[in-house]
């Protein structure tokens, strides 16, 4: 994993990458709270979350 | 033993799962139904997105946030025999309320007084019927959405008027039933076979107590009377891994209101004290040899 720090696509505020990140795993921008998944992990790539579908859910 | 893990993507719950797996020392595949392409006529001979053919799989753990692409990719896995959890049985009936309800009524379940009707005018008949308050509810949906408490007969107006015109026909099934005066809370219960794992209160202040709507979680015991009706209710949609929602009525009453087949349980292992992610995949271990 390359260590410059991933920049939001939304605010471009700095994202925090957790030591056990995956790819495809959903996080939060702390800055904006926008919903960014993880596209890639070497080097970090971040997109924004997929929208919320209508039948989405448990 | 290898095991597909098909998701929309990576949440808390299926970081939890892999981990539970692994501690197992087992990797299971990560199949994004995204990815998903398949050929109906081929059979489990053909290659999922991670290469290997799907027959290669002892066992499907479907985790899917997009309620459709996980039940029919059960629907399709299922039809070629490969071993999932929940099944599409299950999933179908999980994720269509009315379907649930039927399937309570079959088997004696205690549920909310509960009407169907398919045009504004029969379900506002219908909801007269049940009394105010009553709830309409999509027939698919989850995390509360849509809920609409319906105080009186202008509000009832509106709210269909809303859903025949702006909704699409699945809003066209008008599914309405009592309001429970719950005591400020409900309750969700962890069914992982034949056991009540688990279960928590859901409190809020609102009368939607889902925890992605802000409801707060507290373990709620397990009792002999909880388990049983949370069992019998699991059973009664074909059983498997599932989260049991229940309401108390007035009396104290259990009303079972809905299951999910893919649970979410993030905010539940820490007050019930209970590892979930490790008792779910130590039950689908133990099931992987029993013959179904």
């Amino acid at each position: 994993m390359t260590s410059e720090t991933p920049l939001c696509p939304e605010c471009d505020g700095e994202v925090d990458i957790p030591s056990d990140a995956m790819e495809n795993e959903l996080l939060s921008c702390a800055e904006c709270g926008t919903e960014l998944e993880i596209m890639n992990l070497d080097p970090i790539e971040l997109e924004l979350a997929p929208e919320v579908e209508e039948d989405w859910g448990e | 033993m290898r095991v597909a893990l098909l998701v929309t993507h990576i949440r808390a719950e299926e970081k939890l799962i892999l981990a539970a797996f692994n501690k197992r020392d087992i990797s299971p595949d990560i199949i994004l139904d995204r990815e998903l392409n398949f050929d109906i006529t081929c059979g489990a001979e053909q290659l999922a997105p991670s290469g290997s053919a799907w027959r290669e799989y002892d066992l499907v753990f479907e985790r899917c946030v997009s309620t459709s692409r996980g039940m029919y990719a059960l629907a399709i896995l299922n039809s070629w025999g490969l071993r999932s959890f929940n099944t599409y049985e299950t999933a179908a009936t999980c994720s269509d309320k009315l379907r649930t309800s039927i399937a309570f009524m079959k088997q004696g379940i205690p549920q909310p007084h509960t009407r169907v009707a398919f045009t504004p005018d029969s379900a506002m008949q219908a909801i007269e019927d049940v009394k105010y308050p009553a709830v309409l509810k999509p027939v698919t949906g989850s995390w509360g959405r849509l809920l609409a408490r319906v105080h009186n007969r202008d509000s009832a107006e509106a709210i269909l008027e809303h859903r025949q015109t702006l909704g699409d026909y699945n809003h066209h099934t008008y599914y309405v039933q009592e309001y429970v005066d719950k005591p400020g809370r409900d309750i969700r219960a962890f069914v992982v076979g034949d056991r009540t794992i688990a279960a928590i209160y859901r409190e809020s202040n609102h009368w939607i107590t889902n925890t992605a709507r802000g409801g707060l979680a507290t373990n709620c015991p397990v009792t002999e009377e909880l388990d049983d009706i949370c069992v019998r209710a699991a059973d009664a949609v074909g059983g498997g891994i599932l989260a049991v929602d229940l309401l108390e009525d007035a009396r104290g009453n259990f009303v079972v209101n809905e299951i999910n087949h893919t649970m979410e349980f993030r905010n539940s292992s820490q007050p019930t004290g209970v590892d979930i992610a490790q008792e779910v995949i130590d039950f689908v271990i133990g099931q992987i040899g029993v013959v179904a």
